[in-house]
């Protein structure tokens, strides 16, 4: 096919560019040996006790705007039932997999089989839990998988309650990417609060178009 | 529509555009207020991590490592991307990008694209060709948004419209939105561009992106940004074309934990940014059924080619260069008479028009180093930009200035010619100097000299006269 053909000459065409330049084509053992010759002098392991490491978590993901509860495994519902109830939602959207004990009575859950955006838009919110979170930088960590489920359902709802085991928060983003490189291949999203720009005059604001409201509890 | 794109091809020269921004109070002050305060957020994030002159030379080393290999970390890129169902397109230069991306678009069978800020469709100007071929382009990055409902231009590599404050855009909003009673606080403005978009977002079938990190690992592309609209241009269309330099890949999926412990902080001066996304490929159960990515090159293999210069690859567009120049804070973006403002423009610009154009942005620099000591990965700009001036200055060949300066190098050589020249200086300038011993006026060349500042008369009598005559005298 004629596009073929002038796709795979600029292809050539700019890969003979970039051996030109820099006298050769490049090696694949000398590119490992010059990557695991990379100084990485940063922090990469936790340096904080536990219960300090969770502190600085909800320190940041407040000074982020999300609200943050702590309970015990046998108390997610009835957090659930409390954040739900303030933020005034009634119908909410929830992924396959999401453990059914989290879920209060009371409410109408809607279990996305793959949604349309404009029925996610009718929704009050979404439910789901979370692969990890950073301490350091208040950060929650999605992908799509059982329990977090599809990018669109945590994006379209302007209301997020998010459920973070204990075990799953790391001090330190290095630490994160350690754990997150056996599922690098899944579609991920790191959340560090609700949705905001500073486009106006640099000045933060919250709430754009991803939810603009987020809750976090912390179970554990 | 747009404005008149900012072409390095046809901008007047640093000088002449910096003339005309300085006279604009507004813009000087929206400019200065909003980079003295996102450069005090970036202060207070930088200083509480212990580590990050670490992180800076990690993030160095891994940029300039993946330069040195790029070739290698692309067909890596290329071969894992595919294998997870993305469609690889390479493109020579703007455009052949340009074609690309339209003809993508045109067989998504939309005639209507969302578009995520990407710096590299501004740069190739893929607005007016997509307009030109039917295609209504919609930003929906709110700094974008106000460029293109303003029929504005950007100034400023992370907030495009850095140049307008918020009465300027609550009137823009006003008119094109049809919102007369629109108020002007932040708030109300993000809630303008929430409903004005929200629709957009839900109709469109095909979104247009940018990427801030291609990794060759896993073939994922990864976006950072704040508003939640990149995450939705990524997610609801069926059709996703992501346009990316060269430059942009990185080899590792590990090596995000460093670029996205710089970048944020950097840019925005957040510990992390809200939303960052990485995804590979196609997913058939969740986002875009089709995607595609067009790597260009556009003049970056020629940037490499240069060891001198090549670090100019290693920016990731973080804009604390722009946010700290003195001279930026000055004029503004528009100055610069390219999307690539402030010091990373400086030394980017040129160097993507192959020294043909805007050789006039190396000189628009006092060399103090703020840019340097800011960047994230440690591109030593001062550096390149010496190296660009001694670029310019060669293609120049023989100047009148070059001229000047080769005679000066005469008359320092020698003791004999040096006192002349003073004693002929002296007579020269006599009927130039004021009564207070200034000179306010110098005719030719020279005059650039007084164009901004007096110049003091020599003394009546040199140092070594008066050292001699001393002497003589005995005390």
């Amino acid at each position: 096919m004629a596009t073929d053909m002038v796709t795979n000459s600029a292809r050539e065409e700019v890969l003979r560019r970039i051996r030109a330049a820099k006298g050769g084509v490049a090696n694949p053992e000398v590119a490992l040996a010059g990557w695991n010759a990379v100084e990485r002098r940063y922090k990469r392991e936790a340096t904080r006790s536990r219960e300090a490491i969770l502190e600085v978590l909800v320190d940041r993901l407040q000074d982020y705007d999300a609200r943050v509860v702590r309970v015990m495994h046998v108390d997610v519902s009835s957090a659930a039932l409390r954040m739900l109830t303030e933020r005034g939602a009634k119908r909410m959207v929830v992924p396959r997999g999401l453990p059914a004990e989290w879920l209060p009575d009371g409410f109408e859950f809607v279990v996305d089989d793959g949604l349309p955006a404009a029925e996610l838009d009718r929704v009050d919110g979404v439910i789901t839990g979370a692969t990890l979170a950073i301490a350091e930088t208040g950060t929650v960590v999605l992908q799509n998988v059982a329990g977090q489920g599809r990018r669109a359902a945590t994006l379209v709802p302007d209301y997020h309650l998010c459920v973070v085991r204990v075990e799953d928060v790391v001090e330190t983003v290095p630490e994160a990417f350690g754990r997150l490189q056996a599922t690098s291949g899944l579609a991920t999203t790191f959340v560090s609060g609700p949705s905001a720009t500073a486009d106006i005059e640099m000045t933060r604001i919250k709430g754009v178009h991803g939810p603009r409201f987020l809750d976090v509890v912390l179970v554990g | 529509m747009s404005a008149v794109a900012l072409d390095p091809k046809t901008a007047p020269t640093f000088p002449m555009a910096a003339k005309a921004a300085m006279g604009d109070a507004q813009l000087r002050k929206n400019v200065r207020h909003a980079t003295d305060v996102i450069q005090a957020k970036r202060a207070r994030v930088v200083a509480e991590m212990p580590d990050w002159q670490d992180l800076r030379e990690a993030g160095k080393q891994i940029r300039q490592h993946t330069m040195e290999n790029l070739d290698f970390y692309l067909e890596e890129f290329e071969a894992n991307c595919t294998r997870a169902g993305g469609v690889v397109h390479w493109a020579r230069d703007a455009e052949e990008a340009r074609r690309t991306i339209v003809s993508l678009v045109k067989a998504s069978g939309s005639d209507e694209v969302i578009k995520i800020k990407s710096m590299t469709t501004e740069e190739i100007q893929l607005n007016s060709a997509l307009e030109a071929a039917g295609v209504h382009p919609i930003e929906t990055d709110l700094a974008e948004l106000i460029i293109q409902l303003g029929e504005d231009r950007p100034s400023h590599i992370v907030v495009p419209a850095l140049h307008k404050n918020r009465q300027q855009i609550r009137e823009i909003f006003q008119r094109t939105m049809n919102l007369p009673e629109l108020g002007d606080k932040p708030h109300d403005l993000a809630d303008a561009a929430r409903v004005f978009l929200r629709e957009k977002f839900l109709r469109v079938k095909t979104g247009v992106s940018g990427a801030n990190f291609l990794i060759a690992e896993t073939g994922g592309v990864c976006i950072v940004e704040s508003e939640g609209n990149g995450r939705m241009c990524l997610t609801l269309p069926e059709t996703l074309i992501a346009v990316a330099g060269i430059d942009k890949v990185i080899p590792r999926y590990q090596d995000l934990e460093v670029l996205l412990q710089l970048l944020p902080r950097s840019a925005t001066g957040e510990r992390m940014n809200p939303y960052t996304s990485v995804w590979t490929g196609v997913d058939t159960a969740d986002g875009p059924r089709v995607f595609h990515v067009v790597l260009m090159d556009n003049a970056r293999t020629e940037i490499l080619a240069d060891e001198e210069a090549r670090q100019t690859l290693n920016c990731i567009r973080c804009a604390a260069c722009q946010n700290a120049c003195p001279v930026y804070r000055q004029t503004g973006g528009h100055a610069y008479g390219s999307v690539y403002a402030g010091p990373i423009g400086a030394i980017l610009t040129p160097q993507l028009q192959e020294m043909h154009h805007a050789q006039s942005l190396p000189y628009a620099s006092s060399l103090c180093g703020a840019c340097y000591e800011v960047c994230p990965v440690k591109i030593n700009i001062p550096e390149v930009l010496i190296h660009l001036r001694n670029k310019v200055v060669k293609q120049k060949g023989l100047s009148a200035e070059a001229l000047a300066m080769r005679t000066m190098g005469l008359i320092f050589r020698s003791e004999r010619r040096f006192r002349a020249a003073q004693r002929l200086g002296r007579v020269a300038e006599s009927p130039l100097a004021g009564k207070d011993g200034w000179i306010g006026w110098l005719p030719g060349l020279l005059g650039g000299w007084t164009q901004a500042r007096d110049l003091q008369e020599m003394p009546k009598e040199t140092f070594r006269d008066w050292w001699e005559k001393r002497g003589k005298n005995g005390n």
